[in-house]
């Protein structure tokens, strides 16, 4: 198990820059950044973040694609001691105006490219005092009570020595907000000394070196994207951070440039990287390859065995809320590939049964999980985090997560994943609750009932189709639906499939209930997408 | 067609499908669609797809690239090399 003494997780970007100051530690497009510049411009945005006022504990929501600013930008905001709040960059005004006022931010990062969005959601923020604005150029000094200022300018004149941190281990380091079934974002809270459990304990199983050169085209809003830049800074290796996937030739060109040895992916990226493997691309310099928001088909993974034959293949599991429970040891992969293997370093599982004992081998119950890497709960929501983190039975005053997936466990003690308990859809790698995605439905004129489900898919793991009762006199295409629905949600949570029917199963009181939805939308469709 | 024609061709396709109908001044030519979240990984495919029904020739993978379709200054040049070559 590696333990790097480290208590704070900033520390790990000033060990970095001490022990190889003009190594490269993050590449982005045409950018090359060494351990010494990250640190020096870290310490910038630290003290711009002190200048506007931010003191210990206070949030600042970073609101911006993958790129330097977000990137230093995190740790600008821990060494300024606060909390940092990553928010996709594809989220709307609304939900960005929720998360806003959700965790009270009092400063946020973000890019003019942004403005359509950011403007609406500053106008709403109570609470947000200041606004950095990467690129500001002749945009406004003022939106609402909330002051602007142009990032590069207020950074570049701020002094790069470290404030003196005040935090200690035990307080909140980052709110990263995930999908809830009521429809609501929650923000889970992690300390940094979840954080610094949870990456020390995945860099000891992924034998983590400090020659790695890890590429990352995931969102650091996403728990998957973020620990890789952690975990770089932890080992002092390199960071190829990509803002996307959306052009694979350029970036299987990058990978080569830049000699990669890591690749994390999501089952999303091993699809589309399989028609570059059939046309015989190799990837030589990859040692390992990561694999984790929902398992890979056997195709993926013998796609990947093949398009990168020096590498281990590790697939995992894990929830925001522990960051990771376990990983497939790959020696195991051609044995049990469909197993999410054991638990990592520093953590105990159990599946157990309604009445929380613990199950034999082969019954199916839910997962429960044990560790130091377990989230505080979530922000401000004392009733469901008392729904997710309930008492040890056996040692006082440590809470459990029940994590609501279904888990079983072989004679060997290896874990298999089942299902959810709840009807969270997971597509393209991201959660999303249905009924966060219904709420924009209905905010359509004359829809009477939506229910959203989510189906198999072989390139996005679940695609989201909606059913959709209409008033009479009310018609929309699916198009329709689509186009209204890309105007309030992120990307990855619009429908791929509408279909339009006569009616929904409800329940006797009369609650939708999607449990024969398919069976029961065979004879009552009326238009839209085929079953 | 024309190089304007094709400039129009492509900022309605995007207008249309990508920005729901957006007014003509929401998209600026020089603006990055990546950058600016008007595409993602799937609307990429799409615009290629387009691109290849509408002006007939198919978009080899290593052309797939920012520099070819990351603006539409970038897409209507790609257009017309392709078709000049």
């Amino acid at each position: 198990m590696r333990v790097s003494q480290v208590t704070l997780l900033q520390e790990y970007m000033g060990r970095s820059a001490a022990a190889a100051p003009e190594k490269t530690s993050l590449v982005f497009r045409k950018q090359r950044f060494t351990w010494a510049e990250v640190h020096a411009q870290a310490g910038r945005i630290a003290n711009a973040l002190r200048s506007l006022g931010v003191q210990r504990g206070d949030r600042v929501a970073l609101y911006l694609d993958n790129s330097p600013e977000l990137a230093i930008g995190i740790f600008g905001a821990l060494a300024a001691d606060g909390i940092f709040v990553v928010v996709n960059a594809q989220t709307k005004a609304d939900k960005l105006a929720y998360v806003l006022n959700d965790c009270r931010a009092r400063v946020l990062v973000t890019d003019r490219i942004l403005e359509p969005h950011y403007a609406e959601a500053i106008a709403q923020a109570k609470h947000l005092e200041h606004a950095l604005i990467a690129d500001l150029g002749d945009g406004p000094a003022k939106i609402g009570a909330t002051t602007c200022h142009d990032f590069a300018r207020t950074v570049a004149s701020a002094a790069p020595t470290w404030p003196e941190p005040k935090q200690i281990p035990s307080d909140l380091a980052a709110i990263i907000y995930t999908s809830g079934s009521t429809g609501d974002p929650k923000g889970v809270m992690l300390t940094h000394h979840n954080m610094v459990s949870a990456a020390e304990s995945i860099t000891t199983y992924l034998e983590n070196r400090a020659d790695d050169i890890v590429l990352c085209v995931l969102p650091l809003s996403f728990d998957y994207g973020l620990y890789q830049w952690l975990m770089t800074n932890l080992l002092g290796s390199t960071l190829v951070l990509e803002q996307s996937f959306n052009y694979p030739a350029a970036i299987l060109k990058t990978i080569e440039a830049e000699k990669v040895t890591g690749l994390p992916v999501v089952p999303t990226i091993a699809s589309i990287l399989r028609q570059w493997e059939e046309k015989g691309a190799r990837l030589e310099n990859i040692r390992y390859v990561t694999n984790t928001a929902a398992a890979l088909s056997l195709t993926h993974i013998e796609t990947l065995k093949r398009l990168c034959p020096n590498a281990r293949l590790y697939s995992m599991y894990g929830l925001t809320e522990c960051k990771r429970v376990c990983y497939l040891p790959p020696s195991l992969l051609d044995q049990k590939p469909l197993s999410v293997g054991v638990p990592m370093p520093n953590m105990e599982v159990f599946v157990v049964g309604p009445d929380g004992k613990e199950l034999p081998p082969d019954e199916v119950g839910e997962l429960v999980v044990r560790g130091p890497h377990v989230m505080r709960g979530y922000w401000e929501k004392p009733e469901i985090t008392a729904e997710w983190l309930k008492p040890s039975p056996n040692i006082p005053n440590e809470m459990w997560l029940w994590t609501g997936d279904q888990f079983k466990r072989d004679a060997d003690g290896h874990l298999y994943f089942v299902g959810r308990k709840d009807d969270i859809i997971k597509t393209r790698g991201e959660k999303v609750s249905p009924k966060e995605v219904e709420n924009a439905v209905y905010a359509l004129p004359g829809v009477q009932d939506a229910a959203v489900v989510g189906q198999r898919d072989d390139i996005l793991g679940q695609a989201i189709r909606v059913f959709l009762v209409l008033t009479e006199g009310t018609t929309y295409t699916p198009r329709d639906v689509i186009q209204h629905c890309a105007a309030r949600l992120e990307a990855f949570m619009v429908p791929k499939y509408v279909t339009f029917v006569s009616s929904v199963p409800k329940t006797p009181s009369g609650k939708i209930t999607k449990k024969n939805i398919w069976d029961h939308s065979i004879g009552a469709r009326l238009s839209g997408d085929e079953l | 067609m024309s190089e304007n024609e094709t400039r129009g061709q492509i900022r309605t396709m995007i207008l249309e499908s990508f920005l729901q109908g957006g007014a003509p001044d929401a998209l600026k030519d020089d603006v990055s669609l990546e950058r600016a979240h008007i595409v993602d990984s799937v609307r990429t495919l799409e615009l290629i797809m387009f691109i290849e029904e509408t002006f007939g020739f198919s978009v080899d993978n290593d052309d797939a690239v920012p520099e070819n379709f990351d603006t539409v200054n970038a897409i209507v040049a790609y257009i017309e090399r392709k078709r000049g070559g």
